[in-house]
């Protein structure tokens, strides 16, 4: 079995937006929707202030209410990487994965289906890497098979801090960053 | 003194979802107020044939399946249109996922159906009759055998019990959203909706003692609705953060104003005082009270999937 995910170092990442823009191309993203974003948060009190940047996408999670709660089982689990696709022709639009993600990762498609980041699976089965990992100018994001030990995805988490968004809603996320 | 602080920002804007989520409109409160509604419905018309009031010539058990399958029509209607996907609605139908609360109320509702005109059967509408009047024949076949219509009226608790458990599950299974992630919340959906159902019923039944006694249980539901807000917010109250925050919307946050005038004050206590003062015989039985507990009740959903979707987790790693 093989379990895709993600490692974004946050002391590489500027916060450029080249992971967001070529999402967009790659995925022909609509106008005005995200399949990925930047979040900046400060924390602190003035002048002792800490800064994290981060890339942000559907968290791939091993528990996936988004794929639970799909009343026509369109959003589901992929064979491949146990990543959590769509498809467009079983989802009715619902919204109840969109309500259903604590990362609110989803939107609908103005052609009325659920939609969100893939991991690029299209392009992952081929061999290449996502869009927004290819780009990166600074090379803060890793992607790959987190239950190879072998995998430079897992190396890195053997070796530095690392920590997940929203430990407690329990989704356990598969993209860890490292602070 | 100025205490630390969390700052986010976010490239983010997703219509409907940013900056917070609103992807729910008024489709979903409405549905849900009107399947809980014929919910309770159900499990009043229902209780009425099993306790074999069917023999009383008025019964509001007569009329109550064929107003609830007009509300509950309109309610799915509502729904339709909430779709974003509405020519891919058949797909409901080609699975079962047992695991989505959804997928079961769209199979509770194809059972509903059934059971809402079994007991329209047992005596059919004299309009009816006109444009079919075999329906009296069968009619005549179902009074035949009073274990027969005791099963219908069992069928239809069950179904009612389950329509109006389901709208809370739909909501309360959703660990994303603090405020609905509470599993009290189908008991809160479904004493509300019996509690709209019993005041709907009071306003139209033609029979003295049930107007009587679905004024008395309508009492009984207010205040068991009460308490059931206690349990939920000392429930929030000794929760996590998220959790507490998603409480504190309703008790003082930018939902308290319509949730306590409109939801507890107009919807629940003044009616219940009124009502009270009615069965008493200290004032007559008027209109206003029930208008109050039913508004009150689609008030109520529209609040709670509002602030549920505002509820949230911090995203947020230092603090």
């Amino acid at each position: 079995m093989s379990r895709y995910g993600m490692v974004i170092d946050t002391r590489k990442c500027v916060g450029c937006q080249d992971c967001v823009i070529a999402c967009k191309t790659e995925n022909n993203v609509p106008i005005g929707y995200n399949r990925d974003w930047i979040v900046t948060e400060t924390h602190g009190k003035f002048p002792d202030i800490q800064l994290e940047i981060r890339t942000e996408r559907c968290n791939h999670c091993s528990e996936t209410p988004c794929v639970s709660c799909c009343p026509t089982g369109a959003s589901h689990i992929h064979d491949v990487g146990g990543i959590v696709l769509i498809t467009h022709e079983k989802c009715i639009g619902c919204k109840a994965c969109v309500e259903a993600c604590p990362y609110d990762a989803r939107y609908i498609h103005p052609d009325g289906y659920a939609d969100k980041c893939t991991f690029c699976i299209h392009r992952v089965e081929k061999g290449q890497k996502p869009a927004c990992v290819e780009v990166c100018p600074t090379y803060c994001m890793h992607f790959g098979d987190l239950d190879d030990p072998n995998s430079e995805v897992s190396k890195l988490l053997q070796s530095r801090k690392w920590h997940v968004n929203l430990p407690d809603a329990g989704t356990q996320p598969n993209i860890f960053y490292l602070v | 003194m100025i205490t630390e602080l969390v700052e986010l920002s976010t490239t983010r804007n997703n219509p409907h979802i940013d900056p917070s989520m609103a992807m729910w409109e008024w489709q979903i409160p409405v549905y849900l107020f009107l399947g809980g509604m014929v919910a309770g419905m159900m499990i009043i018309s229902g209780y009425f044939l099993f306790s074999g009031r069917h023999k009383e010539s008025n019964c509001a058990c007569f009329s109550i399946p064929t107003i609830s399958i007009v509300l509950l029509s309109l309610g799915m209607f509502a729904l339709f249109l909430d779709l974003a996907h509405k020519f891919y609605v058949w797909r409901l139908y080609t699975t079962f996922q047992f695991k989505s609360p959804m997928s079961w109320g769209a199979w509770i509702l194809i059972l509903v159906y059934p059971a809402l005109i079994a007991n329209i059967l047992i005596r059919p509408a004299a309009w009816m009759l006109k444009i079919y009047p075999k329906l009296s024949e069968w009619a005549g076949k179902i009074n035949q055998h009073p274990f027969l219509i005791k099963n219908i009226g069992i069928l239809n608790m069950i179904l009612g019990l389950m329509l109006g458990a389901y709208t809370g599950v739909l909501l309360s299974s959703m660990g994303s959203r603090p405020l609905w992630n509470t599993s009290l919340l189908w008991v809160l959906f479904l004493v509300s909706g019996l509690s709209a159902a019993a005041a709907f019923v009071h306003l139209f039944a033609k029979n003295k003692t049930e107007s009587e006694l679905l004024a008395k249980a309508d009492n009984g539901f207010l205040i068991v609705e009460l308490f059931i807000f206690v349990m939920m917010f000392l429930g929030f109250l000794s929760s996590p953060k998220p959790h507490m925050e998603a409480a504190k919307l309703l008790l003082s946050g930018a939902y308290a104003p319509v949730f306590w005038v409109f939801v507890i004050g107009l919807g629940i206590v003044i009616p219940l005082i009124i009502q009270l003062l009615a069965v008493n015989h200290k004032i007559r039985h008027t209109a206003i009270a029930p208008i109050m507990v039913i508004v009150g009740g689609l008030i109520l959903r529209f609040v709670i999937v509002s602030a549920g979707q505002y509820s949230h987790w911090f995203n947020a790693h230092f603090h």
